[in-house]
Parts: structure tokens; C-alpha cells; sequence
């Protein structure tokens, strides 16, 4: 999608690395530990008000991801620069602020709710933390407003999360990121523990949203149906790597990185003639372990089309076409 | 495809008829699964599809005889012709495994942690067939092969926390079909794994339903799963059964407001469309279910009979059948 060279940049991350160290329990105090990589060089640019869609299997580094971008995992090597601004300069209280611009939603909608505050406390404490200035009678209509946009009844403001469904739990996760007016919300697997039915309560909602306050959204997921229908843009990791970044269009119809293909020939799709008649590329034995990733490209141990020079030189995001990059060193061959 | 009746033919292996789960709980009696019907002929599959809560899981639990203790059963399910509702404990240990096997949706917790895969394989076969250790341990390697398992001598004597989730999954069918069983009951069992192992699982039970003609009761809340695996799909919602058909009938003509509502609130890699189209409201509470139909707050069709009167599952020409009286009544939409 051209439109974005005209569209304003929200975050720009430069060769983020998230590593964390795993020492085995009975180290000795001057053992090294090994390096987990669980994120290992991701280049990103957010626009303003589009979707960026993250999707991978389990171990990719989608979630670290998610979380490295608010800074709520300590960043290894490289930037995420929000507008203008390194995030990474910032100290403790500085970032604080920032995170009024940034939010995010969890996963498991209860577990990410104080079970001990009713509803209109926890949607209201992001607003009294930032603007302890606001009288009780601001923040309560403040509260009552958002309640009402994300579709969750007035009558409800005294209650206690666990009297609610999954689904009603996520409108407040949602309301609570959304009262500060953030520019961006970091959604992480928002609608993969909810049934069908109320999945997609929720995700017409965060597009309403967004169109509606100009959001910008990155929407990790490891259903690759829902990522096409929310995002603009898609972004694929396999173990910490980004391995295909395109326009949604580009990335459904034509997926170049071997790894993508497989992912979307595995998706099953409700229709059983299809479903019966497809071919599904099945990928080779099990995920490496991130602490030992494979040399070069680290899918190449369950490549079908992978040689010699993929084992020797790790292949890095590179222009496929304007609108859809690949990291696969042997590309042009393959195409 | 095998044409739906209700008529128990020779080759019928499982016929439920009126099935009914009840909890006994602090609020009264739950029903949790309600006058439910189907037939199972050998080698057929039919997928139990619903949501959180639509009683799809306590109907394999009862069937395998596996219920909580405060759960109460009624009606029967007839296995070749015996009604294996009323066998006590002892009687239902014999056929379990041996003739009717059960996945589960978490493969780790469903294997025992201190022992090593292959004593709990061999222990299948040790105590259903009366084995010796070595043809036991002979057997075990070669259902493994038959699952795919790479190194399969060498896997016998890891423990489970050893195997990634997929493997682990591979091991329980492993066991499940170590007595080639003639019904294999799936509880959600790619459910817990990613979509590229999810695809290696359900292509190794398709090779396994031609190879061995195991009948499968498959359930699960997603509908591509259903569509590349199963002949005939039944419909719960609430405990109740919405719709039942072969899978064409139910993909392509559903007739229940659910089933079609369903169908179009599942975003789909294969098409684009912009705003999903959405079932409103939340399932009702199975504590306190409607009088009427209880789907009736949900549906965008209801009348005022939908409010009062619950609807019977009515069976049409093709042998589809389902519970709705817009269906029925052919109400002009």
C-alpha cells in the first residue's frame, strides 16, 4: 500500500533485540548463562491510524515483541522511536508518561483485571493516575462514556469482574487502554481465548474504534484468519525473526517466504470441499529451541527448499515488491 | 457420503438415544447436556461442534463413563448393541481403550508425568491383552511408527516432559489406538496446538480413520477442523442439539439461525469482507435456561413462540434435522 509514504509514523523500531538469560538451577554463581533470543532483529515502522498485524506460532517472539515495544521488557540492542522520540533514552518516570500515549490489551481477559476493584474503578484508574486534577464527577462520566462506546451497560459500573463473560472482561480491558486516549494500543492475542461468536463481537468493535479515534493498532495473534481480517499490514515471525512483512493484500495472495505458505496451506477453512481437495504443505519436525537457534536462516532445518547457503548467511528482510518484503535467501530462484 | 437415518442398521457401532447430563450443584440441578440423539455407523466421523459451556465435552465424558461424581446420566448409548450407560465400573474398564479409546485436549496433563512413554503404552497392552513385556514394548514402537514418531525405539524411554506438545499429542493417539479401538472419542485434541502442528495431527487422524476404519466422535469449537475431517456434524448450543446433518448439509444449507450465524462469524483466510457478521448478546446461563428455545434472545428471527414453547428437533426430507420453528413452520424471512 503506497498510501503510507504520505501517512504519518508513529514508532519506528530499528534492530530490536529482546535476550534473556537462562541459567540453569543449579549454576554456579559465575556460570554464564545462555542467551534466550527470543526477539533477534526486528525493523518496524507503525503508521498512523493502520492496523500492523503480528502473527506466528508459539516460541516466535510475538508477545516479546509486543511487550518490547511499551518497554515492558528490557530491551536487549536496537530502538523503537516514538515520534522522534527513543523510547529507549527514556528513565522510569519519562516512560511512564509516555505510556499514556501507549496501551495495550491483554490475553486471558480476567487474569488482566483486579479482581478486587469493580469495573468502573479499574476503567477510571488510568485517568486518576495521570489526571489526579479531574474532580469525581468528571472521571465518573469520563468512565460512564467509554462504558457506553465499548457496549458494556451503565448498570454494571459497580460490579466485580468475575460476574462477567470473557467477552464483557475484554470491553473492559478495552475501555481501560482506550480512557487515556492513547495513539496506539498494543493488542496482545485479544480474542483467542473468546468463542467464535463473541470474536467477533470484539473485533468489529476495535475497528470501529479505531476508525473512529484515528488508532493505531498491532494486533498479535496466532490465528492468521483473524490478522487478515483486521489488519493493514502483516507482519510473520518464526522464532524470533521476521521472516515476510506486507500489505494484507500482497501477503494473502501471493506469500513468497516458504515458512508463510506452510502456515497458510495448515489454516483449516470451514468448507468442507476445499477443506477435502487442498494440499497442506506440513512442515518437518519440531521448532528449534531459541536458546540454539539453527546458523543462517533459522527455518532452514524445516525448509524443503533449503542448501547450503542458507545454513552459512542469515537472510534479513529485503524488497520483494514496494509493498512486500521477504527474508529468504533464496528468493529469486524460488519465485 | 452416508445418507442420515435413524434406523439402526447392521453397521451401526454407537447409537445415543436421549441423552441426558445433570449436575447436582449448591443452585439446583444444571442440565448440561439435554434429549440428545445421534448414530455412529463403523469408520464414520461426526463432529460435536459448539461453544464454551454447549455441553459437547460432559457428552464425552458420560459416553467413556468419566463424569464428575455429582453428575447424573439418563438415557442410553447403545455400543454394538449394549447400553454401556449402565455397565458399573469394572464392566465399562474392559471396554474402555480396548473397544472405545478417548484424546484429550492437553496432552500433558493427560500423561503421567513419572513415567517413561513407553511404560505407559506398554501398560495398554499389559493389561487389556495380557501381553508380555516384549511384545508389548514391540507393539508400542510400531503404533508409534504409525503415528510418525520419529525415533520411535528411542522416544520409548523419555518422559513426557521431553516431547514437544505435538509429539505428546502423537503419543496419546499412539495409546489410544494400541488396542484398535473401534470408536475414538477426540476431546478437543488440537485445540492446545499451533495451526502448522494442528495440520500434521488431523492429516495423521485422516491416514488413521482409512487405515484402521476407526469411527471418530471428533469435538471441537472450530468449523474448519470439522469440515476436513467429518461425514456427519451435529450442533449444540446449551446442551441442546441445534442441527444435525452430513457436513454438506450443515456447511452449505444450514437451516438453524446458530448454525448460520456461526458460519458467518468465523473470519475466513479465503475471503475478504469487512465487518464480521456477529451472533449479539452472551450464551444463556444453563442454571437458569429460558423456557423457550434458547437461542431465542440471540436470534434475529424470534417470535413470540420462539418465548414459550421449545422447539423439537424436526427432521427433513434430506434427513437434516433441526430445532427451530422458523425451520419447521417455514416462516418468510
Amino acid at each position: 500500500m503506497m498510501q503510507h509514504h504520505t501517512q504519518k509514523t508513529l514508532m519506528e523500531v530499528r534492530n530490536l533485540k529482546v535476550h534473556f538469560t537462562i541459567k540453569p538451577d543449579n549454576a554456579w554463581p559465575w556460570q554464564k548463562g545462555h542467551a534466550l533470543k527470543a526477539v533477534d532483529g526486528v525493523d518496524l515502522t507503525i503508521y498512523e491510524g493502520e492496523t500492523l498485524g503480528v502473527v506466528g506460532e508459539s516460541g516466535c517472539g510475538k508477545s516479546t515483541l509486543a511487550r518490547a515495544l511499551l518497554r515492558l521488557v528490557p530491551i536487549t540492542e536496537g530502538n523503537v522511536v516514538w515520534l522522534g522520540q527513543d523510547l529507549t533514552d527514556l528513565d522510569k518516570k519519562q516512560m511512564r508518561d509516555k505510556r499514556q500515549e501507549l496501551q495495550m490489551i491483554f490475553q486471558d481477559p480476567l487474569a488482566s483485571l483486579d479482581p478486587r476493584m469493580t469495573v468502573g474503578d479499574i476503567i477510571a484508574e488510568p485517568l486518576v493516575t495521570f489526571h489526579p486534577e479531574l474532580s469525581k464527577d468528571e472521571v465518573k462520566s469520563a468512565v460512564r462514556q467509554m462504558m457506553d462506546r465499548v457496549g458494556l451497560l451503565p448498570n454494571v459500573i459497580n460490579r466485580y469482574p468475575h460476574e462477567f463473560s470473557g467477552g464483557q472482561c475484554q470491553r473492559i480491558g478495552i475501555a481501560r487502554a482506550l480512557i487515556l486516549k492513547p495513539k496506539l494500543i498494543v493488542c496482545d492475542e485479544p480474542v483467542s481465548a473468546l468463542d467464535v461468536s463473541i470474536q467477533a463481537q470484539v473485533v468489529n468493535l476495535l475497528k470501529e474504534l479505531q476508525t473512529e479515534m484515528n488508532l493505531s493498532l498491532v494486533f498479535i495473534a496466532h490465528d492468521l484468519s483473524v490478522v487478515k481480517h483486521i489488519s493493514d499490514r502483516v507482519l510473520v515471525m518464526y522464532l524470533g525473526n521476521p521472516v515476510e512483512l506486507a500489505s494484507k493484500r500482497s501477503l494473502y495472495a501471493q506469500p513468497q517466504h516458504p515458512y508463510t505458505k506452510a502456515l497458510m496451506s495448515a489454516v483449516p477453512v470451514p468448507d468442507p470441499r476445499i477443506e477435502r481437495s487442498k494440499s497442506i504443505q506440513l512442515l518437518a519436525g519440531d521448532l528449534p529451541s531459541p536458546i540454539n537457534p539453527p546458523s543462517g536462516c533459522v527455518f532452514r532445518t524445516r525448509c524443503p527448499h533449503a542448501n547450503d547457503t542458507c545454513a552459512a548467511q542469515k537472510p534479513v528482510l529485503s524488497a520483494f515488491s514496494n509493498e512486500h518484503q521477504v527474508a529468504c535467501s533464496r528468493l529469486a530462484e524460488l519465485s | 457420503m452416508t445418507p442420515l437415518t435413524h434406523t439402526t442398521s447392521a453397521n451401526t457401532l454407537l447409537d445415543v438415544g436421549n441423552l441426558r447430563v445433570r449436575f447436582k450443584t449448591p443452585d439446583g440441578l444444571v442440565t448440561a447436556v439435554n434429549n440428545l440423539n445421534f448414530t455412529l455407523a463403523q469408520g464414520e466421523t461426526l463432529g460435536i461442534v459448539g461453544e464454551s459451556g454447549s455441553g459437547k465435552s460432559q457428552t464425552a465424558f458420560a459416553l467413556m463413563g468419566l463424569l464428575a461424581k455429582n453428575g447424573l446420566i439418563e438415557g442410553e448409548a447403545r455400543f454394538e448393541g449394549s447400553n454401556i450407560l449402565s455397565l458399573n465400573d469394572k464392566a465399562m474398564n474392559r471396554i474402555r481403550s480396548k473397544d472405545i479409546a478417548m484424546i484429550f485436549q492437553d496432552p500433558m496433563t493427560s500423561l503421567n508425568p513419572y513415567m517413561k512413554v513407553g511404560q505407559q503404552l506398554m501398560e495398554v497392552l499389559t493389561l487389556h491383552k495380557g501381553m508380555s513385556k516384549a511384545n508389548a514394548f514391540d507393539a508400542s514402537v510400531k503404533m508409534l511408527d504409525a503415528v510418525k514418531m520419529p525415533e520411535a525405539r528411542k522416544r520409548m524411554a523419555m518422559y513426557p516432559h521431553e516431547f514437544s506438545g505435538g509429539m505428546r499429542q502423537r503419543v496419546m493417539i499412539a495409546m489410544a489406538l494400541l488396542c484398535q479401538p473401534k470408536l475414538l472419542i477426540a476431546d478437543e485434541p488440537t485445540t492446545a496446538l499451533d495451526v502448522t502442528v494442528q495440520a500434521q495431527i488431523l492429516t495423521l487422524l485422516n491416514e488413521l480413520k482409512q487405515d484402521f476404519n476407526t469411527a471418530i466422535v471428533m469435538i471441537t469449537h472450530d468449523l474448519g477442523v470439522v469440515a476436513g475431517l467429518c461425514d456427519k456434524v451435529l450442533v449444540m448450543y446449551a446442551g441442546q442439539t441445534m442441527e444435525y446433518g452430513t457436513a454438506e448439509d450443515v456447511f452449505y444449507r444450514p437451516t438453524h439461525p446458530y448454525t448460520q450465524g456461526l458460519l458467518k462469524a468465523i473470519p475466513r483466510l479465503d475471503s475478504e469482507g469487512s465487518t464480521l457478521a456477529t451472533i449479539p448478546g452472551n450464551p444463556p446461563n444453563l442454571l437458569n435456561l429460558p423456557t423457550g428455545c434458547p437461542f431465542e434472545a440471540r436470534c434475529e428471527f424470534a417470535r413470540a413462540r420462539c418465548l414459550t414453547e421449545t422447539p423439537i428437533l424436526n427432521t427433513f426430507v434430506s434427513g437434516q434435522k433441526s430445532a427451530c420453528h422458523k425451520s419447521t413452520e417455514g416462516w418468510a424471512v
